[in-house]
């Protein structure tokens, strides 16, 4: 049972490092603003989840587990998208001409 | 068995992190516009909580995420209020 916890818990930390690093990579990597947004508002966001639900699975198993990552995890996935969204906005009214036309 | 496993591996998700950081530093510094720079701020803190995560995992102690709780709430509040200084030029109007 510890064993596949501590398995467990090592897939969740090396994805996680993983996704938080490609979410960085796309950040400096890619050549302009709205592509950018992709990488830390998805793969960052997942990556630091995985971490957050490995440290809690740890901690479950030294004996002193608490909510309190799933607290940080839940606040974490429920900002990242206001702030992309209010950031996309920003950036809407910088470049006006970025906006897709409306349909029909 | 496998305990040392995660002891062995902590360190290295961490150095991961570290690399996460210096560039979404490395775009915080660059980047060209104003929105880029508060998404870099974003991705910052948010690597940043991550590290002091990690940190908590490896030094067995579960006062830190009181403190990743505190960089994840200022942090949104940060970005939040930047974004909408950008948007209406004041942020409360």
């Amino acid at each position: 049972m510890n064993a596949l916890l501590d398995i467990l818990m090592l897939v969740l930390l090396v994805t996680g490092a993983g996704f938080a690093l490609l979410g960085s990579w796309a950040l400096a990597r890619l050549n302009d603003f709205f592509k950018r947004l992709h990488g830390p508002s998805k793969a960052t966001t997942l990556g630091v989840g995985c971490v957050l639900l490995a440290s809690m699975l740890g901690f479950m198993r030294w004996g002193q587990g608490s909510g309190h990552e799933l607290l940080i995890a839940f606040f974490l996935f429920l900002t990242a998208p206001v702030s992309a969204h209010l950031l996309v906005k920003a950036a809407l009214k910088r470049w006006p001409q970025a906006a897709p036309k409306p349909p029909g | 068995m496998t305990a040392g496993w995660i002891d062995a591996v902590l360190p290295w998700v961490a150095g991961v992190f570290v690399l996460a950081l210096l560039l979404s530093a490395w775009r915080l510094l660059r980047g060209p516009s104003l929105p880029d720079r508060i998404l870099a701020l974003d991705t910052l803190y948010i690597n940043a909580l991550a590290l002091l995560v990690v940190l908590g995992m490896l030094l067995r102690s579960s006062l830190y995420f009181e403190v990743a709780m505190l960089i994840g709430l200022l942090g949104f509040v940060g970005t939040v209020v930047l974004s909408k200084f950008l948007l209406r030029g004041d942020v409360i109007e």
